[in-house]
């Protein structure tokens, strides 16, 4: 079990704050909620999104982005530890070797978010991996590609979403390790695209949270109520 | 109290006032996280803050900004430098960097971090800065000689490739919060952050296949495992001492949740800052 000190303590504490905090955003309600709205009328619009204002509110401010980073987190984690439990046939042992690290690190973000949210962490998600055929090769390298991408854009967009310093610090630490992810799977299906799909300067994408949900959707089950998130 | 109306009142008077407050955003929020702390009562007093902060030393963070933006710019040019003169060496002949995927790689990073230098010099010159300028005679890639065959050596040309990359990946992630004030620089930076994550991995990836310079029983990852470089050489440690954090916000990551987790994974899945004078020193010895 994780070992909690003052620190732990201080995020627990900031969870609980910041969901009080709920009224205040009403009280400045003009600012995130009538685009939230917009944005979550426009993203239903889209087949298997999961954004709903009857879904599980992800919560407002930091707490809401953490939760956020908590949703992918549980997604990723729960794919690779489905890919690490049913192997592709022709998996190659190094493949095996580096897919089981980045479960490992996508399972130990998971219970991170899970540990530092403590009372304020959404529940557990319910998933759709019937899309995914866990037995191909294709399937499955081309599905942690767009998860890893996805998630690199995600953590990208987020960060002006966070007010605390210490929490973009976190934040920053976690997107590398997916760009390193992102990288090697890339490379596992075409070597030397670690990095294609980058602008005109060549940096990655960012991607807001509704837009990452349009995607992410056919992966979730749950309805998720994303209108508190700050949305600049 | 309806605080918002007032600064809509001004913003009728000043339509800059959001931009003077570093972005809609981070004015409301800065002043809702103030005002959570203080009673009622002093709201005129915390909002007279506010506005300080925006009139008051509106140059200061940019000021601050710029710096940043300067000290990444002078990274991205020593990598830039660095690919340049490598890839040249690749074409050359005298360096050994294999045809096909390799030299393809090596020019595909090269062209990446010449594009951060411009896309960084034109962000600073557009915020009133002035962009610092560094030319191939600037560099001394043989870092005063601890590396004298870098230019000819394929697998040291990887190894100082993969520091240089790991490197700037912490030295990215160390800034982010001084540039928290501004969204749309914050979000920049975080792009090209997670591109030298991204080259960061693939060289690691070409040093696996090449194992020049990995130490016996070493397995060289995409990510880095504690606080090892995978190069034969203490010349680097500088840039991985630090990474082998297993807590993170106070929360061991080893076997979190009752999941089995070594520390060499909760090492490996975060990453960790740097900061500008650390890099600085790691950086130095490379100046000519």
């Amino acid at each position: 079990m994780p070992t909690k000190n003052s620190s732990d303590r201080e995020l627990v504490a900031l969870a609980e704050v910041d969901i009080k905090n709920l009224s205040r955003r009403n009280f400045l309600g003009y600012l995130g909620g009538a685009s939230a709205l917009l944005l979550t009328a426009a993203a239903c619009k889209k087949d298997n999104n999961p954004i709903s204002n009857n879904g599980t509110n992800l919560g407002s401010g930091d707490v809401g982005v953490l939760n956020y980073a908590y949703t992918l987190e549980q997604i990723e984690a729960a794919f690779y530890t489905k890919v690490f439990e049913s192997p592709y046939s022709g998996i190659t042992a190094s493949e095996s070797a580096l897919l089981g690290d980045i479960r490992d690190h996508e399972v130990a973000h998971r219970e991170f978010f899970k540990a530092a949210l403590a009372a304020g962490a959404i529940p557990a998600l319910e998933l759709d991996f019937s899309s995914i055929n866990f037995s191909s090769r294709d399937s499955v390298l081309g599905t942690a590609k767009a998860f890893e991408d996805l998630g690199v854009s995600a953590y990208n967009g987020a960060g002006k979403l966070l007010v605390s310093a210490d929490y973009l610090l976190l934040a920053g630490k976690i997107v590398s390790v997916e760009a390193r992810h992102a990288a090697y799977i890339r490379d596992l299906i075409m070597p030397g695209t670690f990095a294609d799909g980058l602008d005109a300067n060549s940096l990655d994408i960012s991607r807001s949270p509704s837009e990452v949900f349009a995607i992410a959707g056919t992966y979730i089950k749950t309805k998720l109520n994303i209108s508190n998130l700050p949305t600049s | 109290m309806k605080i918002e109306n007032i600064i809509n009142e001004i913003e009728n008077v000043d339509p800059e006032i959001y931009q003077r407050l570093d972005g809609r955003r981070s004015a409301m929020k800065n002043f809702t996280k103030f005002s959570g702390k203080i009673a009622l009562a002093s709201l005129p007093i915390a909002f007279g803050s506010m506005l300080n902060k925006a009139y008051g030393s509106p140059t200061g963070t940019t000021d601050a900004i710029t710096d940043v933006l300067n000290f990444a710019l002078t990274l991205e040019y020593i990598e830039s430098e660095f690919y340049k003169k490598g890839y040249d060496a690749g074409v050359a002949g005298t360096l050994a960097i294999p045809a096909g995927a390799p030299i393809g790689a090596i020019k595909t990073i090269r062209d990446h971090e010449n594009a951060h230098v411009a896309f960084l010099k034109t962000a600073i010159t557009s915020l009133g800065g002035t962009p610092v300028a560094f030319t191939a005679a600037s560099f001394d890639f043989t870092a005063k000689g601890t590396f004298p065959t870098v230019f000819t050596d394929y697998a040291l040309f990887l190894a100082v490739a993969q520091t240089f990359e790991d490197t700037g990946v912490r030295a990215y992630k160390g800034q982010a919060g001084n540039l928290i004030s501004n969204n749309d620089i914050l979000t920049a930076a975080l792009n090209i952050h997670s591109v030298e994550a991204r080259h960061a991995s693939h060289i690691r990836q070409m040093r696996k296949a090449n194992g020049g310079l990995v130490p016996a029983g070493v397995d060289v990852k995409p990510w880095i495992t504690l606080n090892q470089s995978g190069i034969g050489s203490s010349a680097v440690q500088a840039s991985y001492d630090g990474e082998e954090v297993i807590t993170q916000a106070g929360v061991n990551i080893v076997n979190i949740g009752g999941f089995t987790i070594s520390p060499s994974a909760a090492s490996e899945c975060f990453d960790e800052p740097l900061t500008k004078e650390q890099v600085v020193a790691i950086v130095t010895p490379f100046f000519a």
